[in-house]
């Protein structure tokens, strides 16, 4: 998928200016919180429960090769194919073969972000091939002129109701339906052809089993089975880091996915996918499923990650919880993010994946607040995440030369009390004159950034150090030092709760 | 008890008062409390900036002026947080260094939390009275679990209403230089936060935090909300407002 990163700015301002979208993101919020936040208190140790599917993913990634390696013999054993890409492109080349290769005309795909991530849909459309999505979110986004989906749970969560009408009105040529249910089935009417006349079909893998070579999939839909077990080839697209060493594992992780993502306890479909259709065609052989599977197995960066700083990050399970919970995320949208995964998860992934220098928003469009870090079923220090990677664009000097000083000039000072002091004290002068009678800073130089929407409310009066020598000067405690930062040597007051109270100081001043 | 009372840079700068408020309280409640004149800033805005030379050397700044206090007590969720919970971080690779900076952390407690923790105080020095709507900030609340100390403390006076507001854990969208590289993004969040406060029906709102403060102070007035409090829990429990 093609990185638009750098235009974040741009596009932020254009999505809070969206009235429609503002109304439409509200859904995360009420829908996504409340129910995750309800869902958790189903489990008796919601703490426990992390820290147990923790030390599992963990455990799974400490010894990720000999796992993945395990997981190929065990898919080989059962019929599978296993296929390793270094890029996403080099992974969308080796569908498009395995589609060459059994002669195929259509693809049904089940949702999968790593398919966005290898611009799956292009490569298949310019080999001639007709790619259809069938989850209904990805759906409607394939047939508005391919958008991309702007969360990696509910990829049309940008849209509303309203619109999704508008749209299916003008591509099925069919009365506009307004009933959900209704505008559902039609979906279907549109969808099931596609199914019946699929040659292959692609999914994305939720997790990969090393000790019996499966894949697990958690969808709402009913789609994936349409996918994964009527075409005679099934290809499963996914990320090396999914693999879990085994079936116990998956359950551990299974509580907290679904749960953390949507709010449900365990999603509508839960399946694991082994093998290929047994003894095809022979009597007594297995009725359903795909003669040929496939796994191809993205790198994309994930490797360079192994062993790192941010190796915490391929725990991900991609729930989607860190977005909905994100303040900025739920003001912006999934678009402005410019690459596959939005929010949070997205700032550290995208920079990762696709370069810092293509990225360099990312990580500083991130109030700090915590809040993705709190609700991660996973406990990716999300926040510590971003910080590193400002860190890596300031030590690449990846920042506007205009901060880079105003950071050397802030450090210098704050180190040399001598110099931070009268600075201190200047500036609050200069803010109470600016500020006038009004008592109110409406707009300053190199401020804009602030005062374009808000006040400065300016100090009223002197600094507390000036107040607080003052007040010592008066005979009260914490005279102040003159010496240098050697520490203090012993109290230099004597006031315990007889002291002066502060009412004697200028509080009120 | 000897304290140590790390202003914290807009305090000191932007809104004093709420300083002697927090002394007010502190020495109300048995302490003695200094003030170390070399204290400058605790790193934060460098460290969320990525400069993390410029925390290290800020917090051994610290740990030289504030060793040798029984406890270091800071009016500011974010700053205290800055302080507990990375300082040792910083420090992974020099374990004596980290060791003293590590017991330093453990005697630094946000204003409240230190009342409310460490002196179990049962009673406020100075009257208020109203309805308030409290406002948990970020780095106070997740770094610091700083939730029940200001409830707990504003509930020692009957006189104090807490009213709750909606998502009173959100989020305000300051962020420090996020809240001007991103002001508009900035805004939007405060905009909603400003929304649950006035759902609330109080006409006051206080917090922990003087990041937050500035920012929704700063948007309630220029949306032509002149009214609306924005005050700090120290002046609140010192009856300073």
């Amino acid at each position: 998928m093609q990185v638009t990163s750098m235009h974040f700015k741009a596009r932020a301002g254009q999505k809070l200016a969206d009235k429609r979208l503002q109304e439409n993101l509200k859904k995360l919020s009420t829908k996504w919180v409340a129910g995750r936040a309800q869902a958790i208190t189903e489990l008796d140790d919601f703490e426990a429960t992390r820290d147990d599917a923790i030390e599992r993913r963990n455990r799974a990634l400490a010894n990720l090769d000999v796992w993945i390696e395990r997981f190929e013999q065990q898919a080989t054993a059962r019929g599978a194919t296993v296929l390793f890409a270094e890029t996403p492109a080099d992974a969308a080349k080796l569908v498009v073969e395995i589609a060459r290769k059994h002669g195929v005309r259509k693809v049904t795909k089940s949702k999968s972000m790593v398919s966005e991530e290898m611009a799956l849909n292009r490569a298949l459309d310019a080999a001639g091939i007709q790619p259809v999505e069938t989850d209904l979110g990805e759906y409607i986004l394939q047939i508005n002129n391919n958008e991309p989906p702007s969360h990696i749970v509910a990829p049309v969560v940008h849209k509303s109701k309203d619109e999704v009408s508008d749209l299916f009105a003008r591509v099925h040529q069919r009365p506009r339906l307004t009933d959900i249910p209704q505008m559902t089935r039609e979906a279907r009417e549109f969808l099931r052809p596609h199914f019946l006349s699929s040659d292959m079909g692609v999914s994305g893998g939720n997790f990969l089993i090393a000790e019996t070579g499966s894949v697990a999939l958690f969808t709402n839909e009913g789609n994936e089975g349409m996918c994964t077990v009527v075409p005679k080839v099934h290809v499963v697209v996914t990320g090396i880091e999914k693999v879990l060493p085994t079936l116990d594992d998956l359950a551990a992780v299974a509580r907290l996915l679904p749960r953390s993502a949507t709010g449900q306890s365990i999603s509508n479909y839960f399946s694991i996918l082994t093998g290929t259709r047994e003894g095809a065609g022979r009597p007594g052989g297995e009725p359903d499923g795909p003669d040929h599977t496939y796994f191809v197995l993205v790198d994309g960066g994930r490797s360079g990650l192994i062993g790192g700083e941010f190796q915490d990050m391929l725990r991900c399970i991609r729930c989607g919880a860190c977005m909905n919970h994100c303040p900025v995320y739920q003001k912006i949208g999934g678009h402005t993010y410019g690459w596959v995964y939005p929010g949070p998860m997205g700032s550290v992934l995208t920079p990762s994946y696709v370069g810092i220098e293509n990225a360099l928003d990312l990580p500083q469009a991130a109030t700090m607040c915590g809040e993705c870090h709190v609700v991660c079923p996973m406990k990716i220090p999300l926040p510590d995440l971003l910080r590193k990677l400002r860190e890596k664009q300031l030590d690449r000097r990846l920042r506007p030369l205009g901060e880079r000083l105003g950071l050397m000039a802030w450090k210098f000072a704050a180190a040399r009390p001598g110099l931070y002091r009268p600075m201190v004290r200047l500036a609050s002068r200069v803010l109470k004159f600016v500020g006038g009678e009004r008592g109110r800073i409406s707009s300053m130089p190199l401020a804009g950034g602030w005062t374009g929407t808000r006040d400065l409310m300016p100090p009223s009066g002197p600094t507390f150090k000036e107040r607080w020598a003052q007040r010592s000067g008066q005979g009260g405690p914490g005279a102040p030092r003159s010496s240098g930062p050697a520490g203090p040597s012993g109290p230099s007051g004597s006031s315990g709760p007889s002291g002066p109270s502060s009412s004697s100081g200028p509080a009120g001043g | 008890m000897r304290i140590g009372f790390f202003v914290t840079c807009l305090v000191d700068l932007m809104r004093p008062e709420i300083g002697l408020s927090a002394v007010k309280l502190l020495e109300a409640a048995g302490c003695t409390v200094e003030v170390p004149m070399q204290q400058t800033c605790c790193g934060q805005p460098g460290y969320n900036s990525g400069d993390t030379d410029a925390a290290r050397v800020l917090a051994r700044k610290f740990l030289a002026e504030f060793e040798g206090y029984d406890h270091v007590v800071v009016p500011s969720g974010s700053c205290g947080g800055m302080i507990r919970h990375h300082y040792p971080a910083l420090f992974r690779d020099e374990p004596d260094l980290r060791n003293r900076i590590q017991a330093l952390c453990d005697r630094t407690w946000e204003l409240t939390s230190f009342l409310h923790d460490v002196l179990k105080v049962s009673a406020l020095p100075g009257r208020f009275e109203g309805e308030v709507t409290y406002h948990d900030s970020c780095s106070g609340l997740r770094e610091l679990g700083v939730q029940a100390q200001p409830r707990a403390l504003m509930a020692l006076n009957p006189a104090i209403r807490v009213t709750e507001m909606r998502d009173a854990r959100a989020c305000c969208g300051f962020g420090g230089t996020f809240s001007v590289k991103y002001g508009d993004i900035s805004t939007a969040i405060v905009d909603e936060k400003i929304e649950n406060i006035h759902a609330s029906g109080a006409r006051c709102v206080v917090l922990g935090d003087l990041g937050c403060m500035l920012n929704i102070e700063g948007r309630l007035r220029r949306c032509g909300d002149t009214t609306t409090r924005v005050l700090h829990v120290a002046q609140v429990l010192a009856g300073d407002a």
